[in-house]
Parts: structure tokens; C-alpha cells; sequence
């Protein structure tokens, strides 16, 4: 009875010892990282949900620019096409596609932006002025989305690489790779420019 | 020896501060803008928010924004004040940087429904940045708190009726709570007669007790004018910013 007594507290001690000391911080952060990168995603569809009315608004006003126009409708229906799910994180390939993508479409909102500028109606409708103001909150929450991944995903693969850490990466967890960061692409980090 | 080694494992990195005003009140003017008479009405009437919805209105000024954006400046002071209650993160900023002539109004994340992206343009366009421009930053700080808490207090009537809502699922859904309560026999019996339950249970409740230590103190309900201090809560980038 007493021996008995002993191996539980003994296996409590050793989960206490065991949890204390980084068995948990490997799937934790992972975790982590995983829920930031949804955050990442949501926020660009959520982008891409308000593309078709800011399209239709402009061509309201400006239906010459067309191949502005069109290429922002192509650049979306691409952008959307190209999702990773948090399983493929560790993928630099799948990564980048969608960062290419998704750059795509920043670049082809900037020139759509830009050309706006010349139709002085549009630029004071108001509803084109609402979409304006939540495109830009959009873009504000990508880079915000963006940096929370960042760094959760710095944190998830320090911790692979460090000391108590890397004893668990390399026993129990081996088969936890390092996610992949985003690339420091300066023309992704700066919003379009929305002028008032 | 051992305790040691187990030191050295458990040993967290250093965690990186950044030089922010600190929150001595709801209203941190860094960059000496606003009067002090204007000042204590402002922070009457967040006071008065705070106490009325749990909604945690802070004003910001800075002397510079030492070469960063507004944005990424705004959010980064949002969540080192941790505006808002923890849970729901009902906090708003209102940062304004003379220097730069930029402001903006970051909105946690459990308010961007209410206090729309759109509206926080509206509200700085129309209430703020016409002001700013003649210079009077009195009358451009008061008129945007009052317009945000315009804004947040018209929906008012719908948070209330949310919580009494859940109250008549509660009172209603009487087969649920049944099954709760079978459940909960069903696990206390599992943890007299498995050791190995027992086992992950204890190693459960070890690990929330370790983990909750680390979590951060997040600052109660404030009182008064003495100590105000955040509730925990976050921000995502919602909200927007203008120029005079």
C-alpha cells in the first residue's frame, strides 16, 4: 500500500516537474502560432469580402478604367483561391504562394486607389468614402495579424532551437518542424495609400 | 544539484519593455494640449462611461511618436495599457501626436462591431481634425469623446438585454444542466477509481495554477480619480487614424 502510495506521488512529482519545465511550451506556442495565423487569414478575406463593393462602386464612376478594374477582380478571385491551413505552415513553398498572391492584390488595390483620384464624384461619395475607411482598417489589421504571427511563430521556433526546449523537440516532439515566417517584404507591410 | 538543473530549465527569457508613458489616468496628456479644467470634465465623463458599461475610454497625448506610425504606435500602447475588461476587451484609445500632427482612434477588439472603422473616420473627420486645424485642441478632444461615447452608448439597450437573454436559456434548458451534473459524477468517479485519471486531473490543475501565475496581473475595476489602470484587455488594429 505504502509503495503504491509512494509511485503516485512520485508520478505527481514527476508530472509537476515534467509540465514545469517546457513539455507543455512546444504544443502551446504551436498552437499559439496556429491561431495567429487564422487571425492572418480572416483578416485578409475579410479584405477580399469588401473587393466586390468597392468594384462596384468605382466602375459607377470610372467603368473606362477596365483593365485597373480587372485586374483587381483577378488579382481577389487568386488571392482567395490560395489558403494554407495550419498544417502547412512549415511549407516555405506554400507560404510564399500565398504571400505572392496575396501581394498581387495589394499592389493591383493600390493602382485602383490611385486611379480613383482623378474622378473627383467618386472620391466624395460617401459609400465609396465608407469602403475607403474599412479598407484601410483592413489593411491596418493585416499588419497588426501579421506581426502577432511573426512573432508567435519566432517564440514557437526559438523554442525549438533552445535548451529546455530542444529536449523536448528532439525526443518527444520530433516531429514538430520550425514554421516558416513571413519574409520581411517591405511592399506588403505598407498599406495602400488612401488619400483623403 | 537537481533543483538547480531544474532552475536552469525552467528559466523564461527576458521579456522586452518599450519606453511608453505610463497610464497614471484617463487622460495622459504627455504633450500638454489639453487645459486642466477641460481635462477633469473629459475624465468625469469616462469616469461616468466606465461605470455605466464597462467600456474603458483612454486619451493619449505624446510628444513624438519617436519615428514610428501612428497605427502600429497606437496599437502598441493599446495593448501595454491593456484598455478594456479581459474578457471583452471593451476598451478604446484616443492617441493624438501634436508633432506629427496624426491621430487615431484604436478600438479593442470587442467593440469593433460598435464602433465601426467607418465611424471612427466620421468621428475624426467631422469632430476632431476641423478643430485641430484652428489649433483648438480643447474643444477637438471633447467634441471626439463625446462623439465616441455617443456611439458606444446607443447600443446600449441591446448589451442589456443580451445577459437577461441567457438568463431565460438558463431557467429553460433544465435536460442540459441534468446531463452537466451526470457528467460530473461520471468524472468523480473516474477520479476515485483511476489512478491514471487522478494522475492527469492533479497534472491539469498543477498546470493551471503555474500558468495562471504567469498570465500578468491584470488590474481590477478601477475607482475614483487615484488609480485607473487597464483590465486586460486587447486590440487588433481596428479603428482609424486622420491628419490636420
Amino acid at each position: 500500500m505504502i509503495s503504491r502510495m509512494i509511485a503516485v506521488l512520485a508520478v505527481v512529482a514527476f508530472g509537476l516537474i515534467v509540465s514545469a519545465c517546457g513539455y507543455n511550451t512546444i504544443p502551446t506556442l504551436e498552437e499559439q502560432a496556429k491561431a495567429r495565423w487564422s487571425d492572418v487569414q480572416n483578416q485578409y478575406q475579410r479584405r477580399a469580402d469588401l473587393i466586390p463593393n468597392l468594384v462596384a462602386t468605382v466602375q459607377g464612376y470610372a467603368a473606362q478604367e477596365k483593365g485597373v478594374l480587372t485586374a483587381v477582380v483577378e488579382a481577389r478571385a487568386k488571392a482567395t483561391k490560395v489558403t494554407i491551413d495550419a498544417s502547412q505552415l512549415t511549407d516555405p513553398e506554400k507560404v510564399k504562394a500565398f504571400q505572392d498572391a496575396q501581394n498581387q492584390l495589394s499592389g493591383a488595390l493600390g493602382r485602383l486607389l490611385a486611379v480613383s483620384e482623378n474622378y473627383p464624384d467618386l472620391k466624395s461619395n460617401q459609400n465609396f468614402l465608407a469602403l475607403q475607411s474599412q479598407l484601410e482598417g483592413t489593411e491596418n489589421r493585416i499588419s497588426v495579424a501579421r506581426r502577432d504571427y511573426i512573432e508567435a511563430v519566432r517564440s514557437y521556433n526559438t523554442t525549438l532551437k533552445t535548451l529546455p526546449g530542444l529536449l523536448w523537440a528532439s525526443t518527444v516532439f520530433r516531429n514538430n518542424k520550425p514554421m516558416v515566417e513571413f519574409a520581411a517584404n517591405e511592399t506588403a507591410q505598407t498599406p495602400p495609400q488612401v488619400k483623403f | 544539484m537537481a533543483f538547480a538543473l531544474v532552475a536552469l530549465l525552467c528559466a523564461d527569457p527576458a521579456v522586452l519593455a518599450v519606453n511608453f508613458p505610463a497610464l497614471t489616468g484617463r487622460v495622459v496628456d504627455q504633450a500638454h494640449i489639453i487645459r486642466p479644467e477641460t481635462r477633469s470634465t473629459i475624465e468625469t465623463k469616462l469616469a461616468d462611461l466606465e461605470g455605466k458599461s464597462g467600456i474603458q475610454l483612454a486619451v493619449a497625448s505624446v510628444p513624438s511618436l519617436e519615428g514610428e506610425e501612428i497605427e502600429p504606435y497606437a496599437n502598441e500602447l493599446f495593448r501595454a495599457w491593456k484598455l478594456g475588461e479581459k474578457t471583452k476587451n471593451n476598451g478604446v484609445l484616443l492617441l493624438v501626436a501634436p508633432k506629427e500632427r496624426k491621430v487615431r482612434i484604436e478600438v479593442g477588439y470587442g467593440l469593433e462591431g460598435t464602433l465601426t472603422d467607418a465611424l471612427s473616420k466620421v468621428i475624426i473627420a467631422n469632430a476632431i481634425a476641423p478643430n485641430f486645424k484652428a489649433g483648438d485642441f480643447d474643444r477637438g478632444v471633447s467634441r471626439g469623446v463625446d462623439d465616441i461615447i455617443t456611439v458606444l452608448t446607443t447600443d446600449a439597450s441591446e448589451w442589456q438585454q443580451r445577459p437577461s437573454l441567457r438568463l431565460d436559456d438558463q431557467q429553460a434548458g433544465d435536460p442540459l444542466s441534468w446531463l452537466l451534473i451526470a457528467g460530473l459524477i461520471g468524472l468523480f468517479t473516474l477520479f476515485i477509481v483511476s489512478p491514471g485519471f487522478r494522475w492527469l486531473i492533479l497534472n491539469v490543475a498543477l498546470n493551471l495554477l503555474l500558468n495562471s501565475g504567469r498570465g500578468g496581473f491584470s488590474g481590477g475595476r478601477s475607482s475614483g480619480s487615484g488609480g485607473f489602470s487597464g483590465g486586460g484587455g486587447s486590440s487588433g488594429g481596428a479603428g482609424a487614424s486622420g491628419s490636420w
